[in-house]
């Protein structure tokens, strides 16, 4: 089942006998590209410490369970499960709150109820949206981000929504 | 953008925190969560370097022009007028096939220089620097709508929890997965033609 622990080091493998076979540098080539990263990362690492500091306090301060409550409700109506509702808040904001999350929910119902279900869907279907574009753009001098941020909220919500969907559809 | 989310994160953290009497795991966060940025940044740039050390070899050996050439058809599509041998597009292409393979360490590190090449092509072409490119917002796109062939995490955690069939859901995550992508896409596309047209007229 596990394949992806034979992918890095094929991969590895094919990109050094390519590299052998076109005559390449293989060493040199390495620690210039390695190089020209690890000044892209730095560039990164600002944006990180702010986005970080925001999020973590958001969660702090207990303004996101307040907000799932808010939207419990309307959650039910479009026959979307509450249980699974932090899950859909916390997902395009952070990656490990969103694992955390996950977690939770399967403590608290079975993963192979209505709920534990969807938020499978959920976790397997959607990223870090806002995590992405933060670091994404924090890798250039971008301002005005324009469209993005809507484009990939429209992902998210059609995920959360097909999520519900694909689950009565094919497991019920 | 930016600005609004971080500004109005904190503030709103605050107020809140302190009407609803978390002072305390307020303060705490204030103060870790930069550690925990900081942890984090350690944990991605020896991954960063790595693969960026790798994916020189690989630009170097023409491993890059020859998977871009399995995606061209469907990226001319969704990146027009990108020159199909940038350094961009080759990263943006080996990006998505981290993605779709479950990478997700080393999809980032190359998506962020994908990032950074796709500025670069931006000035060539005279674009301001400050300002999102139509190209960029489709990548990133790509990068927040899940690819990935097989949900692992979901299904480890399920089988954790006692699931007696930690992978069926697999059918659904495939189909969600593709139906949100589109729809990303699609809002993306359809904002960039017009302002492309609000630009030519």
């Amino acid at each position: 089942m596990n394949y992806t622990s034979y992918i890095i080091p094929v991969l590895i493998a094919l990109m050094i006998a390519v590299g052998f076979v076109k005559k390449v540098d293989v060493f040199n080539e390495f620690i210039d590209g390695a190089g020209e990263s690890l000044r892209v990362g730095i560039g990164i690492l600002p944006a990180l410490i702010a986005l970080m500091t925001a999020i973590g306090m958001f969660k702090a301060s207990g303004a996101l369970e307040a907000i799932t409550g808010l939207v419990a409700p309307a959650a039910e109506f479009i026959g979307f499960p509450p249980e699974a509702l932090p899950l859909a808040l916390i997902r395009p904001i952070s990656g490990s709150g969103a694992l955390a999350t996950f977690e939770t929910i399967l403590t608290d119902v079975s993963p192979d109820s209505f709920a534990g279900r969807v938020a499978s869907v959920m976790m397997g279907a959607s990223e870090t949206t806002f995590y992405t574009v933060a670091v994404y753009y924090g890798a250039t001098k971008v301002t005005k981000t324009r469209h993005t941020i809507a484009a990939c909220l429209t992902s998210d919500i059609t995920a959360f929504i097909f999520s519900a969907l694909t689950v009565n559809l094919f497991m019920s | 953008m930016m600005k609004w989310v971080f500004g109005l994160m904190l503030l709103l953290s605050v107020i809140f925190g302190l009407v609803t009497g978390n002072a305390a795991p307020l303060t705490e966060s204030a103060l870790n969560s930069c550690v925990e940025a900081v942890e984090l940044f350690l944990y991605l740039i020896g991954g960063m370097c790595m693969w960026g050390g790798l994916m020189r070899i690989a630009e170097k050996a023409g491993l890059t022009t020859a998977l871009a050439k399995i995606f061209r058809p469907l990226f001319k599509f969704l990146f027009p007028g990108l020159d199909p041998s940038s350094k961009a597009y080759g990263l943006i292409c080996m990006n998505v096939a981290a993605n779709v393979l479950g990478l997700g360490n080393a999809a980032t590190p190359i998506g962020l220089n994908a990032m950074h090449e796709l500025e670069i092509e931006g000035q060539k072409r005279g674009l301001d620097g400050t300002v999102a490119s139509r190209h960029m917002i489709v990548f990133i796109v790509l990068n927040t709508a899940s690819i990935t062939l097989i949900p692992q995490t979901a299904a480890t955690l399920r089988l954790k929890h006692g699931s007696l069939s930690p992978f069926d859901i697999f059918p659904a995550v495939i189909v969600t997965s593709v139906i949100a992508l589109a729809a990303g896409l699609l809002v993306a596309l359809i904002f960039n033609a017009a302002d492309k047209r609000k630009a030519g007229a």
